[in-house]
Formats: C-alpha cells, sequence, structure tokens
C-alpha cells in the first residue's frame, strides 16, 4: 500500500466526515435545549436540496449555502412548532420531519437531479504548496471544511462563554427552574432549533454543493441517524463532537483502506464499522451516561400559566 | 348539548363520543389533504386531478383496493413490533432492522429447504424470521434491562447496521446467476399463498390474528396486567416481585420477533425474493401508526390503512403526474403533523 493511497483515504475521509460534524454540532444544540431531533435526515435532505438547487440557479455555491442553512432552520422550526407549542412528542415529530424531508427534497430535487454546478473552490492547504501536484490534490479542501473545527468552537463558546448559551443549558436541564428564574423556555427551545438547524443546513450543503457535487434523492444515506447517536458519543458537548466525528471518519477511512490494500473483505461488513463502533463506546461509557444527558431532554414543557 | 345526550339511551353516549373521534379525524385529514393540495398547486400540477387519481386508483376498484389491503399488512406487523414493548414502557425505533433481519433468517430458510413441502417450509421460515427479529432485539432489550444504555438509541443505530448485513448476504452468497442485488426468485413452497387472485397474502392473517391476540392477551391475562404495572411504576412493579428485567427483555424480543415475522411476509409473501433495500422505512412507518393510534389495536389497522392508501395512491400519482414517489411522504408527513399537533385525542400515552 502506498503513502499516495492512505493520504487518499485520510483525505477522503474529512470530506466525508465534515458534513458529519456540522450536523452532530447543530443536534448537540437542539438536545442542550432538551429536543431531540430525529427528523435531522429529513432537514439534511431538504437543505441539502434547495441549497443545490440554488447554487445551480444563481451558480453561486455561497447563496446556496446561505439557502440550505435557512432551509435548515425553518424544518427544525416546523419541529419546534410541534414539540413546543403543540406539546407533542418528540421522537414521533421527529420521524413525522423526516418523512416531510424525504418527500419535500424530492420535490425540490426533482428538475436537478443529474444537474452540474461550480462548486465551491478548494484552497490548497497552507505551506504545502512545495508538493508534487499528485499529493498536494488531496489536501485541497473548500472553505467549509476549514470552517468546522472554528464552528465546533464557537458552538462551544456560545454554549459555556454566554449568557444565551447558558440560558439554553438551563432549559434543557430543568425548563421549570429557567422559567422561574426569568428565562422564557419556549422562547429559547425555538432560537436553539432554528440555531441548530442552521448548522446542520451547513452540513448539507457540504454534502450537496462540495463534497458530492450532485443530488440524488436519499443522499444522505442515513448521516442524521449517525449524528443523532454522536451526540450521545460525544456526551453533548460540542468539542467531543469534533472527535466523535473524527473516530468515525477513521473508521470510514479505515474500512476504505482495508478495500484499497485488497483485502477480501465485504465492503458492506466493512460498512457497518463506524456503527458497531458506536454502540460498543455507548455500551462502554453506558455506566455514567446518566450525569452528562440534559436531565429534560424529550420531556414536554407544559408552561407555568 | 348534553341534553341530546341524557335525551338518548345509556350506551349512545359512547357512538357519540365515538362518532366526535372519527370526525376529528376525518377533518384532520382532509386538512393534511387540503395542505398537500397546495404543495402540489405550487408544483404545478392539479390537486383535484391528482386527488381523483388517488382515490380511483384505491377505491375506484377492487384491485386498487385489494393492492391497499397488501400495503397494510407489513405496517400492522410493524406497528405492533412498536405497540407490544411500549407497553412496559420501552420505545423500539429499531423494527427497520428487526424487519430486515427477520427478512435474512426467513431467506436463508427458503434458499436451504427448498425441497420441503410448503406445508412444513412456510412455519419454518416463519420460526426463522421471528427468530432473527428477536435476536436483533434481544440486545437492546438486555443492555435497557441493565440499566445500561437506552433502547431508543441502540435499536436506531442497529437499523443502519441490519441492511447492511443483507447486503453481504446478498453480493456474498446468495445472489442470483444473473443479478447481484437479489437472490433468486423463492421456490413456489416458499412463498406465502395468496387469496382471490389478487397479491393479498397470509401475511394479512398473521397481522389480523396476532392484533387480536395482543388485544386478549393484555386485557385478559395476568402477564399483560404485569406489564401495565410495569408501565405505571417499574420501580413499584418490581418491589412487588414482578420480575421487571425479564419483562423488558422478553417485551424487546417479542417486538423484535413481530417484526422479524414483517420482514419474512414481506420476502415471502410480497416479493417472492429478497432485495437490497426492501424496507423502505416500513419500520419507522410502524412507529408513527402505533405512535398514531396510541398502541390500541385497532387504532392500528385504521391507521395502517390509512397510511397504505397514501402509499398506494402515490404510486398512480407517479405513474400519471410526472411526481417522484417519494413526494407521497409530504402527504404522510402533513397527515402526521396534523395528528400530532392534537396532543388531546390520546391523553394517556406517556411520552
Amino acid at each position: 500500500m502506498s503513502l499516495l493511497s492512505i493520504l487518499g483515504v485520510l483525505s477522503s475521509a474529512i470530506f466525508s466526515g465534515t458534513s458529519l460534524l456540522y450536523t452532530t454540532l447543530g443536534e448537540v444544540i437542539d438536545e442542550r435545549a432538551g429536543i431531540v431531533n430525529l427528523g435531522l435526515e429529513g432537514v439534511l435532505l431538504v437543505s441539502a436540496s434547495s441549497g443545490f438547487a440554488v447554487t445551480s440557479i444563481t451558480g453561486n455555491p455561497y447563496l446556496g449555502i446561505l439557502v440550505a442553512m435557512l432551509a435548515g432552520g425553518l424544518m427544525n422550526l416546523v419541529l419546534g412548532y410541534l414539540v413546543i407549542t403543540r406539546k407533542a412528542n418528540q421522537l414521533a415529530s421527529g420521524l413525522a420531519l423526516m418523512f416531510f424531508g424525504f418527500g419535500l427534497s424530492a420535490l425540490i430535487g426533482k428538475s436537478y437531479v443529474g444537474v452540474k454546478i461550480t462548486s465551491l473552490p478548494k484552497i490548497l492547504l497552507p505551506g504545502l504548496a512545495g508538493l508534487p501536484p499528485l499529493y498536494s490534490s488531496l489536501f485541497r479542501f473548500d472553505l467549509l471544511i476549514f470552517l468546522v473545527i472554528p464552528a465546533a468552537i464557537l458552538v462551544w463558546w456560545l454554549l459555556y462563554r454566554t449568557r444565551w448559551g447558558l440560558g439554553l443549558r438551563a432549559v434543557g436541564e430543568n425548563a421549570d427552574t429557567a422559567f422561574a428564574s426569568g428565562r422564557d423556555p419556549r422562547l429559547i427551545r425555538y432560537q436553539a432549533l432554528f440555531v441548530g438547524g442552521m448548522l446542520v443546513g451547513l452540513g448539507a450543503a457540504h454534502l450537496s454543493i462540495a463534497y458530492a457535487m450532485n443530488w440524488t434523492e436519499y443522499m444522505t444515506g442515513g448521516r442524521g441517524f449517525i449524528a443523532v447517536a454522536l451526540v450521545i458519543f460525544s456526551k453533548w458537548h460540542p468539542l467531543r463532537a469534533i472527535v466523535g466525528a473524527l473516530v468515525f471518519s477513521a473508521a470510514v477511512a479505515f474500512q476504505l483502506l482495508l478495500q484499497s490494500s485488497g483485502l477480501q473483505v465485504s465492503p458492506f461488513l466493512l460498512d457497518t464499522i463506524p456503527y458497531i463502533l458506536t454502540l460498543v463506546v455507548l455500551i462502554a461509557w453506558g455506566g455514567n451516561r446518566k450525569h452528562s444527558a440534559p436531565a429534560s431532554l424529550g420531556r414536554v414543557y407544559q408552561g407555568s400559566e | 348539548m348534553s341534553k341530546i345526550e341524557e335525551a338518548l339511551p345509556r350506551s349512545p353516549v359512547i357512538q357519540m363520543k365515538f362518532m366526535r373521534a372519527i370526525l376529528r379525524y376525518l377533518l384532520m385529514i382532509l386538512l393534511a389533504f387540503l395542505l398537500f393540495g397546495i404543495i402540489l398547486l405550487i408544483s404545478g400540477k392539479d390537486p383535484i386531478q391528482s386527488y381523483r387519481d388517488i382515490f380511483i386508483s384505491t377505491f375506484g376498484n377492487s384491485r386498487g383496493f385489494s393492492e391497499v389491503i397488501v400495503g397494510m399488512i407489513p405496517m400492522l406487523l410493524t406497528a405492533m413490533a412498536v405497540a407490544l414493548p411500549s407497553r412496559v414502557g420501552l420505545i423500539n425505533v429499531g423494527g427497520e432492522g428487526q424487519l430486515y433481519i427477520g427478512a435474512a433468517f426467513a431467506t436463508f430458510g427458503a434458499l436451504t429447504f427448498s425441497h420441503l413441502p410448503a406445508w412444513l417450509l412456510i412455519p419454518i421460515m416463519m420460526l426463522l424470521g421471528m427468530l432473527g427479529g428477536a435476536l436483533w432485539a434481544f440486545l437492546p432489550g438486555y443492555f435497557k434491562s441493565i440499566g445500561l444504555v437506552n433502547e431508543t438509541i441502540t435499536t436506531l443505530l442497529m437499523n443502519s447496521v441490519a441492511p447492511k448485513i443483507i447486503g453481504f448476504l446478498i453480493f456474498g452468497f446468495w445472489h442470483s446467476p444473473m443479478d447481484t442485488v437479489k437472490t433468486d426468485n423463492f421456490v413456489a413452497a416458499a412463498r406465502l399463498p395468496a387469496f382471490f387472485g389478487t397479491r393479498i397474502h397470509l401475511g394479512l392473517v398473521f397481522g389480523l390474528v396476532l392484533l387480536v391476540a395482543f388485544w386478549l392477551f393484555m386485557k385478559y391475562t395476568r402477564w399483560g396486567l404485569e406489564m401495565y404495572a410495569i408501565w405505571n411504576n417499574p420501580q413499584a412493579a418490581r418491589r412487588n416481585g414482578i420480575p421487571v428485567k425479564k419483562y423488558l427483555i422478553i417485551a424487546m424480543c417479542v417486538g423484535g420477533a413481530i417484526a422479524g415475522l414483517a420482514g419474512m411476509s414481506q420476502v415471502s409473501g410480497f416479493y417472492g425474493v429478497l432485495l437490497l433495500n426492501f424496507s423502505m422505512s416500513l419500520g419507522f412507518m410502524g412507529f408513527m401508526i402505533c405512535w398514531l393510534s396510541g398502541g390500541d389495536p385497532l387504532g392500528i389497522v385504521v391507521m395502517s390503512f390509512v397510511v397504505s392508501v397514501i402509499f398506494t395512491g402515490g404510486n398512480l400519482l407517479q405513474l400519471t403526474r410526472g411526481l417522484p414517489f417519494a413526494v407521497i411522504n409530504i402527504l404522510l408527513a402533513f397527515t402526521l403533523f396534523v395528528v400530532l399537533a392534537s396532543p388531546t385525542i390520546f391523553k394517556g400515552k406517556k411520552s
């Protein structure tokens, strides 16, 4: 196995892990405010399709990213209306949102299947200009990849170093207490869902506009569910989410490596490695899990009239 | 209003309540159709024509109607696979994975024992399918019972693993010489018999019989009562000597077994072959149906019927209106949204 193929695998792992990290960060914010969003798959699809459509129409990928973020936020607000205002069950509402996303994205993306777009420009990692072109092409990343770690730090800063984040976490732990201390749990949850949705939209934008550079139905392939698992894996912490996404990407990379090394293992079985790994880690950490989950995760805030 | 109720003999009060519930459901579904009509209008399709298509293709002739029933079969089973564990407070989101593994086990039976006569082969396949589903549900149930990991997340993760195992089995061992994405067609003895010259197969009987059995079990047996006690308060149930852990594991496994049976009935009754990714979210649909019907057996039948009408009609929408099939998910989602947004219907359910 050559160095080139190893680097190639790493590079593709970074590409595929980026959208996952954005999505996970979005879900961290949702869940920190006490809302489980099982409809991520649908949110991703709608953002990916609308972002792709706008990029295709305007020829401007940045506009596409913006629209994808907005679409993600709006999709999450639909969930918000159901679970916050109408006090519906979160798991059921999330799955309903998923079906909605399946349908809406198919409708939006209908005329864009197989269309080519101008993607985000890829920039060489600084300091690597001296590499031969075969190698340096592996280190050309788009803007969204460069921004993903800063985004995680930003989310951490928002959650742990701002008043807004403090309120958000308070609502996730105990909405009644947060209300008693003068915060509006409903408003905060709506805000959290919108911001979380925008991050999910960024992940989707990276997927359709920068990584795959096309639109196909169901193109997310279960990423939404992986993100839900990674949130638990990272114990609801945005910085640990980086580790989670890295571990997952590494597992994907490892699987690609095994394949390229000509080892006779079915790619289907290798595909299961990341999930099984997540499962094993969850079980290994199971004992002390309770201490890190937001205490009122999944509970309906009944209001205090 | 109350005067009218008093004037009537005793039972019509219940009937009135029932009628009002039905009326409210109808109004909600009407609202969902209205919203979807707007979406159709925006995308440049004629909603009235589209709805006529849906209704004619489902209620307009006996063949269309039989297709609705065919579509209901797996939903009945996957909904029950969620309903049963929910009676001890377990949230089984893993119907999708359990269905796949059940289908794989049943396929193994169909391919290995293909020389057996139908009366022997079909029960073997059923048992294998249920075994597969139960095995896939065992781990989540076990880890939940010892308080290690929440069953919601484990079942969700295992959903993603199951279709890949199917892929591994099909590509590696079972694929037919002509096609790598599916197995050989099953022999006739491995097919569930169909009725009345339609595609309605024996799976319907499984679904209905199991629903009745489920209802009787919950209402008239000691175990049903004990499950109710666990649902209400696991702590108190445990102190009263009910083996809560055992119940949790068994309920989860039985749920998985029913989902596995759904998988078996799909490959044996509907397709007659094991395909990659054949489920198309049947497991999740089962979850929604169970939730919407509050886990009530009759409600499961009604909601499965509604969802099946939507999807069967959607097939035609794709053919005649040039819309992607997935678009029909919007109509399903609107129906779900509208029902979810009115929380007064099923107050009793714990969230």
